[in-house]
């Protein structure tokens, strides 16, 4: 009993600390750096996706920018043709993305290794060329895109349209990252590293890879699609080219290089996704490409194992010196 | 002894002078009594980083500027920042040029989607968004956007040139258009009705589109043929311009053959086409072409290679996007002297409006630069050339619409 108290004193307290954190950018910051934390948070709740069926399932996507992007079309256009506010189209992305993704999932069930991630890949390829195309169009808005008038802060909230966006993205993200951890605190994850580790002795020991497969690719896609929403709303626009195989390209490289089955990797991935770029045109601007390219070998030879892996081992390692 | 009164009154009259001056730097944000700051977006990196080139020379070109002194002895800071033509990242850096830079308005960003994506920020912020570098017709429309405008001719202002020179030249055509279908191919049908006027409906006998995933246009060119065509419009990007081009002349169809501008490339339409099997095709221009020996001793020219050779030395002299930047830049630079010393935004997108018959040394000879209050489009002539076997050849007076 006093053993637990304190546990549960102390959570509360880290709760309490994160929540802050998260909170105060928000008075501090200014409306553009408020809205490079926001896409930062979008890109996290992306790379959780990737990371719940990539990094713990072990089945590599090479694209996700495509359920990113079905997502944020999908509130896109509930947002302009159908005039819904902006925070009833979650559930619809994630809906539609979870049902895409699950059968993306069936491919799965065949495919491994590099042909999954080569199928996976065609995905990211078609997807824009699907939304430029003719029969879409009515829709998408084609090559020209959608504006979408940003959300407000609700009356009565003294709160500017970017203090808001970034509260209503962050707030949405840490209800997703704690449903993750929840997920990830049960059977479901032991079920789905055993597959990513030893397909065989998983199935051997009577779980059914079907399922486990295919819903780990839902509920991936769903976060993803989710994702793609709240980018489009912070982003207040869509069209193909936000959506080209670069960005699940890039989802893939912050899901690496935060750390591959880590739910603080994600966030760690997706800062290296919003930072690096803007760092690399930094120091050079001809070529950010190259700097960019000379960052991302370094992390990796680094941290094989990803910011989130290097940080874990040296927290480890200092603890176990002390106990020496 | 100082009185009260004069206290009060020296108290007043400071009251009253320092807020004009609070005011007027409030007002022409991004300029100080030394320099302007100035924006841009562009893709210096991913797969349409080719267009780099035009920051670059822009940087250039205005390094230029500052070592003959500025203007109105103001040294201009132009940043452009990398945006990978990604219409997100467009976002991002374009509110990072305004809120962080602090720059006084966005010059020349690039990309249609990219500028689309940031035209409602601009104009909710009262930014001037000058010379959108894309060719689509939507920059110019100061009634919604009263703080964006183009440069270049759209492709509507093109097609509508070809209309009227059709109906001036040919006014029996039988005319047969083959469009992209998007929103590039459907401003060119929109132009064609601007020029043609009410003879659209009888001289167009056939309307065609492609999708950019069909693997051939051929189905396309026969049906064309057959519909009695005697004049193509060919809206159509490079890949397919010279499938038509090629197509047309394995028909032994000899229609008056009209190709988009931007498949005008020698490298990537003609020469695939066969040099031979596009003599004849038809398309217009607005700027010199920097390959082209006719302009070897021309004036403007001569200037933008001093220009070149002094300040981007090393730079590919072949690439037209260091010619484009060239104009933009000139063009810029007389907006910024009409401004005189309110270089608010206000008098900046003003001026920018008030362009008269300005005269840019890479633009054809005949084609000036005129805006007002209504028109946001700059450039609105043309002039048509022929590919005679060898190069374009320039032909006819200039054509304005």
């Amino acid at each position: 009993m006093s053993g637990r108290r304190p546990t549960r004193l102390l959570s509360a307290a880290v709760v309490l600390a994160g929540a802050a954190v998260l909170l105060a950018p928000a008075f501090l910051l200014s409306g553009f750096h408020l809205f490079q934390l926001t896409m930062m948070a979008v890109y996290a709740v992306a790379i959780l996706g990737l990371s719940l069926v990539t990094g713990y399932t072990g089945q590599v996507s090479l694209g996700h920018g495509a359920f990113y992007a079905v997502g944020a079309y999908a509130s896109a256009i509930l947002m302009t043709d159908f005039a819904w506010p902006y925070w009833t189209t979650l559930p619809v992305a994630g809906a539609m993305c979870a049902a895409f993704g699950f059968a993306v999932g069936f491919p799965a069930l065949r495919l491994t290794g590099h042909y999954l991630a080569l199928v996976t890949f065609a995905l990211a390829v078609a997807v824009p060329q699907i939304l430029r195309a003719h029969f879409a169009e009515g829709w998408s808005g084609g090559v020209q895109g959608l504006v979408i008038v940003g959300p407000e802060a609700p009356a009565g909230l003294p709160l500017s349209p970017d203090q808001w966006t970034y509260l209503f993205t962050v707030a949405v993200a840490a209800v997703l990252f704690a449903l993750a951890r929840n997920l990830l605190a049960g059977r479901m994850r032991y079920a789905m590293v055993a597959i990513r580790d030893q397909p065989l002795a998983a199935e051997a020991a009577g779980i059914d890879l079907a399922r486990v497969k295919t819903r780990a690719f839902a509920l991936s896609a769903g976060c993803t699609g989710i994702a793609g929403a709240l980018g489009a709303i912070a982003v207040q626009f869509v069209a193909p080219d936000s959506f080209s195989v670069q960005l699940s390209i890039a989802l893939f490289v912050g899901l690496v290089v935060g750390g591959a089955a880590s739910l603080p990797g994600a966030v760690l991935g997706a800062a290296f996704v919003q930072f690096v770029p803007n760092l690399s045109e930094l120091v050079n601007k001809n070529a950010p490409g190259v700097v960019y390219g000379v960052l991302l070998v370094a992390t990796l030879f680094l941290m094989p194992h990803g910011v989130a892996g290097a940080l874990r081992g040296a927290v480890t390692s200092r603890r176990g010196r002390s106990n020496r | 002894m100082i009185s009260r009164r004069t206290l009060l009154g020296t108290a007043g009259l400071a009251a009253a002078a320092v807020p004009p001056a609070r005011a007027h730097a409030a007002e022409m944000p991004g300029v100080t009594d030394k320099s302007i700051k100035i924006g841009n977006t562009n893709p210096h990196s991913g797969p349409a980083s080719a267009y780099g080139a035009i920051a670059n020379a822009e940087a250039a070109f205005f390094k230029m500027v500052n070592d003959q002194g500025g203007i109105g002895g103001r040294m201009i800071e132009y940043i452009s920042r990398d945006d990978a033509y990604s219409p997100p990242k467009t976002v991002e850096q374009t509110r990072r040029l305004v809120e962080q830079d602090g720059v006084a308005f966005i010059l020349n960003g690039l990309g249609t989607a990219c500028q689309t994506a940031v035209r409602p920020y601009m104009n909710a912020r009262k930014v001037p968004q000058l010379f959108v570098a894309t060719g689509a017709d939507k920059w110019g429309d100061p009634a919604h956007f009263p703080w964006t405008m183009g440069w270049q001719p759209s492709y509507r202002t093109e097609a509508a040139i070809y209309g009227k020179y059709v109906l001036r030249e040919r006014p029996q055509a039988k005319i047969g258009v083959l469009y992209q279908n998007d929103d590039f191919g459907k401003d060119y049908l929109i132009g064609l009705k601007d020029g043609l006027g009410d003879a659209y409906a009888k001289m167009v006998v056939k309307e065609v589109s492609y999708e950019t995933t069909d693997p051939t246009i051929d189905s396309q060119a026969v049906s064309l043929q057959a519909a009695g065509a005697d004049t193509l419009v060919t809206a159509a990007t490079p890949k397919w311009a010279a499938q038509m081009i090629r197509k047309v002349a394995d028909l032994n169809w000899k229609p008056l053959h009209f190709i988009s501008n931007v498949s005008l490339s020698v490298g990537s339409v003609i020469r695939p086409a066969g040099v031979e099997k596009a003599v004849g095709v038809i398309t217009a221009a607005y700027g010199k072409d920097n390959t082209d020996p006719q302009w070897a001793n021309d004036r403007g020219m001569a200037q933008w290679r001093a220009f070149m050779a002094k300040y981007m030395p090393g730079a590919d002299i072949n690439d037209a996007n260091h010619v484009y930047a060239y104009g933009v830049a000139t063009t810029l630079v007389q907006v910024l002297k009409q401004c005189g010393n309110d270089l608010s935004r206000g008098n900046i997108m003003k001026q920018a409006a008030s362009l008269k018959d300005l005269e840019i040394p890479t633009l054809l000879p005949g084609i000036r630069v005129t805006t007002s209050a209504t028109n946001f489009h700059p450039i609105r002539a043309m002039q048509l050339q022929r590919w005679n076997g060898k190069a374009w050849e320039l032909f006819g007076a200039v054509i304005a619409v």
